[in-house]
């Protein structure tokens, strides 16, 4: 198996808190690409906080309308006639015809706002996901495999799951609803002020408490929301674990252990989460009573304006409301007051509802964000392979179509001109050394020569860099020191995507793709027609198994070809690297659960395919490699024996004893 | 059959996840108790204040013709003498801030039983969940996906948990509010209440016709969604082969199509959600234009009798109240039409009998490791189209080392599989120990029969932990002894922390050879009468494989071997050799035996040695 460098694993900080300027980097990426569609939404949250706040506005000016109604009907000067009903409503029709049609209008304006900002926000929101998704998979695309050996698959996967959840939660919801909720605040606070500064200053200081709870107690619970969600990590990394190794606990009667083991992290899950949970249902109604005990606070400092007779004050020389006195009546400040402070206080704890899932949603996008500012695989390379006409001087001239040859095209940056070197597929390394970490070098001081049509293969103890150096040829790790030349030209310079395109490699750990077989071999090349991939499946003595299952080469291969056996998975991916037909072939394993029978039959359609190209073979079956023409026993990073089979027998060496080893004990 | 057993099965289904309530059925039901208490006072809340409004009104003087509950309360608080307006008010601001300690105390306490109710539910029904697994046999274990049973465990039960939580909590008080609102509204007005069914219907027909058409979209998406997770893990796993390929580019178009086939559908089905906010709002409005177009009517024409116009007021919050909790009886339906598919798939996983538990009077020793097959059949499932295994006769003694040996697919995993009964014949009969392995009970079968499986396992955990899954109480000794044998005690001792090396999830941090040592040795510490390795040494050098045959030569003579593999070298000393394909026996003999007799076995010793004929050349 590949060497993997240590785990240096993130568990914990999988789940840290956000990062200074998340915010802000968040929404300059939401604005930057919706522009238009946010500056509409953000139109329609204005007019529609307006409005919404208008209503108390609305009632105001209908009662004081109502009230002069009724004065006329009640006169408070006795020598004054009353009107009658009919009277009194002839008189303040008017008025109330323009208030009703004005509301119907503005509530209407409203409606319509509202509709449009929240159809828009479901675009933007989804556009902005996918856009989300799709930056981080392309990222992911680009990171060099060192990223993939030190970062968990599960702590990836929850990037695209829980960590885009969490912010879906906060671009369609929180962030909308504490902009409007921010605009109806700004809107009220101008509107009590408007009617009364003392009543708003009696609404600040309950804000200023509510504020204070809100830090308090939304604090904690964001807090435990965190301790939740690492408790439900933990939690389910212990169940992947264990449910990995179902069939393992079943065979070693290990039930009891592993249900102790679950029930210890689900206690804790649930302490945390009961903690979260609380903190969360507290305090709405801590919230809703603080707004219910100020609306008794402004009634009561109104009445002692109003008992007192301390003027009204208010900001705006604009006092719509008169009462005789000239001043807007307490009473009817304190009326349209009342509605004002209930919404103000809705519009607060409505935000203060918001913290958990802001706070989620913020640490949801950092780790978004660490995964997006990933340093990409590094690629100076600027040799490209192009293919190519040979003339029969030898000439190479590039050309657009296909003609089964290939060469590498080689700008030269002093003088500017273009050689072309014909792809070949001869490697050789010079003292190579190479460690994944830099201090533990697996390889020392490697060097070989693998000349076109050659058959090299690797053999050795696990761990001894045979797979390693096959990292090295498709750079999937770069050289601490030497040289690898591919054509005479130092790798360093070709552009990894035409190096690795110029390799077929089968991996030792077999991955195949959710799809159908047929598209499982086009893998290998996309253009490939169906004789193509049929040919391949045949070479690689694939075809055999495949026309046997119902569906034949349309079988749909799901979660990793798991309804296939091992053998049969590795037939394919050989199936899969012979249909792309590369001038040098990796052979990782490939062969290793496949038994020796159906192994002698691909060998000889690989050996086929592979005639006048390089080809490296690792195995440990000293059977696979027999046959090669240079053989390198690896020992702890070295090179310890090279040649033929035949010339090593006879040399008595290390592979002497390898290959007679196991009859050694008799 | 089916169609009754599925009726029958059906509300047992919603009673096994019911049934992970248990011992929170106390928080369960004071929480909506609770919940009642806070919505009798929240809505008293309103009337008061509209009696508040209505005093100020009368004792400032502005007011005609007041309700005549505000004059005997304004005479009652002021006791026939002139009203003093402040003193009126702190009363009333008492019995305000009382009626806010009752509702936040209410409230409070009924967040808190929620949160103890809901979690321990949700952590009740992962136990009975994760227990039920534990329980699974073989067969159960093959039918779900290690995925979908963490997806199960996780999201499903928290989508259930969020549900529960706004079952005991809004679904409670959602009602509650609309009748109590109701209730207000009516005894302050009859008239203008009946406004309040006018705008009503409005609102519940629309609510439903949005949520007929946007569930059905949900749940399209859900699994589209799904599966392109998936497809970015396959991607993530497969990350070296997309590279080899130099895939990249037609990974991203994959996957920006598959993402954006989600962002569209879900696009679709949200905008029509998008529909609620509008919707509520439009009656509301409407609600409010009539209740004053009607109550200014009512309260001109009445001199401000039948009607007050403080009382407006009180109106708009109760029909706000109204609407609010419609609106949340709405979002209710959501949540539980989307949870609804979660507590299927818990279903599936509570409901799934094991297939295989132990007998009521079980044998509870087994006497050897001798074991018989005989005309044993097997097939993974009902429906599965051909015998995995059929006509199956074997004997073997207690303390034989046998090899089994045969092409990918040709049965082997499945013929031991039926020895430590992992898996039940389909006909036929397995004995161990000359007792049907049906008789006994399972851990003591198990726990004779150690098994290192193909696929193994090693757990997060030192080394010495993982020894001790084969045996708790093994001393030190003990496993530096089982190590021995297997041929790992030379490389754990080569670790700067010998027996305490961590290992890494998976096992990620040893060789695949050491892996499979370190597999054998755990097994070895059972101290088992059979012991079977399923192709346990692939990775092993054959040099160190022969060591470890040797071993079990040596020292464990008394046990039963079998043993798995590709390598004709591995099993060639053994006392029998089973040669399997297609499913059934094709020969049994030693080695020199099958090399007369058995045409596949020629041919396998053959591919693999020519070595065989290169050795005697070299010697």
């Amino acid at each position: 198996m590949p060497p993997r460098a240590p785990r240096a694993m993130k568990g914990s900080v999988a789940h840290q808190k956000a990062k200074k300027g998340t915010l802000k980097r968040l929404l300059s990426m939401l604005i930057k690409n919706n522009k238009k569609l946010l500056f509409v939404v953000i139109c329609c949250l204005v007019v529609s906080a307006i409005t919404g706040v208008s209503s108390s506005f609305f009632l105001t000016w209908l009662i004081n309308t109502i009230q002069d109604g009724l004065r006329l009907m009640n006169p408070i000067d006795p020598s004054a006639t009353a009107y009658t009903s009919s009277q009194a409503w002839q008189a303040i029709l008017p008025t109330l015809i323009t208030i009703f049609v004005t509301m119907g209008v503005i509530y209407l304006i409203s409606v319509l706002s509202i509709f449009i900002s929240n159809r828009l926000m479901a675009i933007v929101t989804q556009r902005f996901l996918h856009q989300t998704r799709t930056a981080i998979f392309n990222k992911m695309q680009s990171l060099p495999i060192r990223f993939f050996d030190t970062h968990k698959t599960g702590d990836l996967m929850s990037v695209y799951t829980n960590d885009t959840d969490s912010l879906r939660q906060l671009v369609s919801q929180s962030i909308p609803s504490l902009c409007s909720a921010i605009i109806s605040i700004t809107t009220l606070v101008c509107l009590m002020f408007s009617f009364s500064i003392w009543l708003a200053l009696v609404m600040f200081l309950g804000v200023i408490l509510m504020f204070f709870v809100t830090k308090k107690i939304g604090g904690k619970s964001a807090k435990y929301f965190m301790a939740q969600q690492i408790a439900l990590g933990d939690e389910e990394g212990y169940v992947q674990e264990m449910m990995n190794g179902q069939k393992v606990i079943k065979v070693f009667c290990h039930e009891e252990e592993s249900k102790k083991g679950f029930d210890k992290k689900n206690d804790k899950l649930c302490d945390d989460a009961t903690k979260a949970h609380t903190f969360a249902n507290i305090l709405m109604p801590i919230m809703n009573n603080i707004g219910n005990i100020l609306y008794v606070m402004i009634a009561f400092v109104g009445g002692i304006l109003a008992a007192l007779e301390i003027p009204n004050l208010s900001i705006t020389g604009l006092q719509p409301l008169y009462n005789e006195k000239g001043f807007l009546s307490i009473v009817a400040a304190i009326m349209a007051f009342l509605p004002i402070s209930k919404q103000f206080t809705g519009q607060v704890s409505q935000c203060s509802q918001q913290i958990n899932s802001i706070v989620m949603g913020l640490a949801g996008a950092s780790r978004i964000f660490d995964l997006i500012d990933e340093q990409p695989e590094a690629d100076e390379g600027y040799v490209s392979l192009v293919r190519c006409r040979i003339d029969e001087n030898g000439n190479i001239q590039e050309t657009p179509e296909y003609t089964g040859y290939w060469a590498w095209k080689h700008p030269h940056k002093a003088d500017g001109t273009i050689t072309y070197t014909q792809l070949k597929g001869d490697i050789q390394m010079f003292d190579v050394d190479f460690g994944y970490l830099p201090e533990k070098v697996v390889l020392h001081n490697v060097t070989l020569y693998a000349y076109p049509g050659q058959k090299i293969a690797f053999v050795g103890a696990t761990g001894a860099g045979k797979t390693t150096i096959t990292n090295l040829i498709n750079r999937f790790y770069d050289i601490a020191d030497g040289k690898i030349r591919y054509d005479g030209i130092n790798i360093n310079k070709i552009k990894k995507s035409d190096l690795r395109r110029s390799l077929g490699i089968v991996l030792q750990d077999t991955n195949l793709f959710s799809g159908t077989i047929m598209e499982n071999i086009r893998y290998g090349k996309l253009d490939a027609t169906d004789e193509e991939c049929i040919a391949a499946a045949k070479l690689a003595y694939a075809d055999d198994f495949i026309t046997r299952l119902p569906n034949g080469y349309n079988t749909v291969l799901t979660s990793d070809g798991a309804n296939l056996s091992q053998g049969q998975r590795q037939l394919l991916s050989i199936a899969r690297a012979a249909v792309k037909n590369a001038p040098v072939m990796i052979l990782d394993e490939a062969t290793s659960s496949i038994d020796t029978r159906t192994e002698a039959l691909v060998q000889k359609g690989t050996d086929r395919l592979m005639e006048g190209r390089t080809v490296f073979v690792i195995a440990h079956r000293l059977s696979t490699v027999q046959n090669s023409d240079v053989i390198m026993v690896l020992d702890h990073g070295y090179i310890i024996e090279r040649g033929s089979h035949n010339e090593l027998i006879n040399k008595k060496g290390n592979y002497y004893q390898l290959y007679t080893g196991a009859f050694e004990l008799e | 059959m089916n169609n009754k057993t599925a009726s029958i099965k059906k509300p047992s289904n919603f009673k096994r996840i019911v049934g992970a309530i248990r011992e929170y059925k106390k928080p369960s039901i004071l929480c909506p108790i609770f919940v009642l208490l806070e919505v009798i006072v929240e809505c008293l809340i309103p009337w008061i204040m509209s009696l508040l409004v209505g005093v100020i009104d009368y004792v400032s003087g502005s007011g005609v013709n007041a309700d005549p509950l505000v004059v005997k309360i304004v005479d009652f608080l002021s006791h026939g003498n002139q009203p003093n307006m402040l003193l009126i008010i702190l009363q009333f601001g008492l019995v305000f801030i009382l009626l806010a300690v009752i509702s936040l105390t209410c409230g409070a306490i009924a967040g808190r039983y929620c949160a103890k109710a809901s979690s321990g539910f949700a952590k009740n029904l992962r136990k009975d969940l994760y227990y039920k697994i534990q329980g699974f046999s073989f067969a159960n274990i093959d039918k779900f996906s290690t995925s979908s049973l963490v997806t199960r465990l996780t999201t499903d039960v928290t989508n259930i948990e969020m549900s529960y939580m706004m079952i005991i909590r809004t679904a409670i008080r959602a009602p509650l509010m609309l009748i109590f609102s109701l209730t207000m509204a009516f005894s302050i007005n009859s008239k203008m209440a009946l406004i309040f069914l006018l705008t009503t219907p409005l609102l519940v027909t629309g609510l439903i016709l949005i949520l007929t058409k946007a569930v059905p979209l949900f749940n399209k998406i859900f699994p589209k969604y799904d599966a392109l997770n998936e497809s970015v893990e396959e991607n993530i796993r497969g990350m070296r082969v997309v590279k080899s390929y130099v895939r990249e580019d037609y990974e991203k178009e994959k996957f920006d199509k598959a993402s954006a086939s989600v962002r569209d559908n879900f696009t679709k089905a949200e905008k029509l959600v998008a529909l609620n906010g509008p919707l509520m709002n439009f009656c509301i409005y409407t609600g409010l234009i009539c209740i004053y177009v009607v109550g200014s009517i009512l309260i001109i024409n009445s001199n401000n009798t039948l009607f007050q116009y403080t009382q407006l007021n009180t109106f708009m919050s109760y029909s706000f109240q109204i609407l609010m909790s419609l609106m949340m009886v709405s979002m209710i339906m959501v949540t539980l039409t989307m949870s609804a598919a979660s507590a299927k798939r818990i279903g599936e996983v509570l409901s799934e009998e094991s297939t295989i538990t132990s007998p009521e009077n079980p044998v509870t020793q087994v006497k050897d490791g001798s074991i018989e097959f005989s005309n044993v059949c097997f097939r993974y499932s009902k429906t599965a189209e051909k015998d995995a295994l059929s006509e199956i006769n074997i004997k073997i003694n207690s303390g034989e080392t046998v090899g089994i040996i045969g092409s990918t697919g040709s049965g082997k995993t499945s013929l031991v599989g039926l020895i430590p009964r992992l898996y039940d014949v389909s006909c036929g009969d397995v004995l161990v120990g000359g007792v049907n392995v049906k008789e006994y009970d399972l851990e003591v079968l198990r726990n004779s029969v150690a098994m290192v499986l193909q696929k193994n396992v090693l757990f997060s955990g030192t080394i010495k932990e993982n020894m001790r899954w084969g045996d708790k109480n093994a001393t030190d000794e003990q496993i530096v002894e089982a190590c021995k044998l297997a041929q790992a005690d030379e490389f754990i001792q080569s670790f700067p922390q010998k027996y305490d090396t961590y290992i890494e999830q998976g096992g990620v941090n040893v060789s695949g050879g050491q892996k499979q040592r370190l597999c054998i040795a755990r097994a070895l510490l059972k101290k088992p009468k059979i012991l079977i390795l399923d192709d346990s040494t692939s990775a092993v050098d054959t040099k160190t494989d022969a060591l470890i045959r040797q071993g079990f030569k040596n020292y464990i003579s008394q046990t039963t071997k079998i043993i798995i593999a590709q390598r004709i070298a591995s099993v060639q000393d053994a006392d029998k050799i089973i040669v399997l394909n297609n499913g059934k026996i094709v020969n049994i003999g030693n080695h020199d035996e099958l090399m007369q007799s058995s045409s596949i076995y020629q041919e396998l010793y053959y591919s693999q040695n020519k070595i065989e004929q290169d050795k005697k050349e070299v010697k």
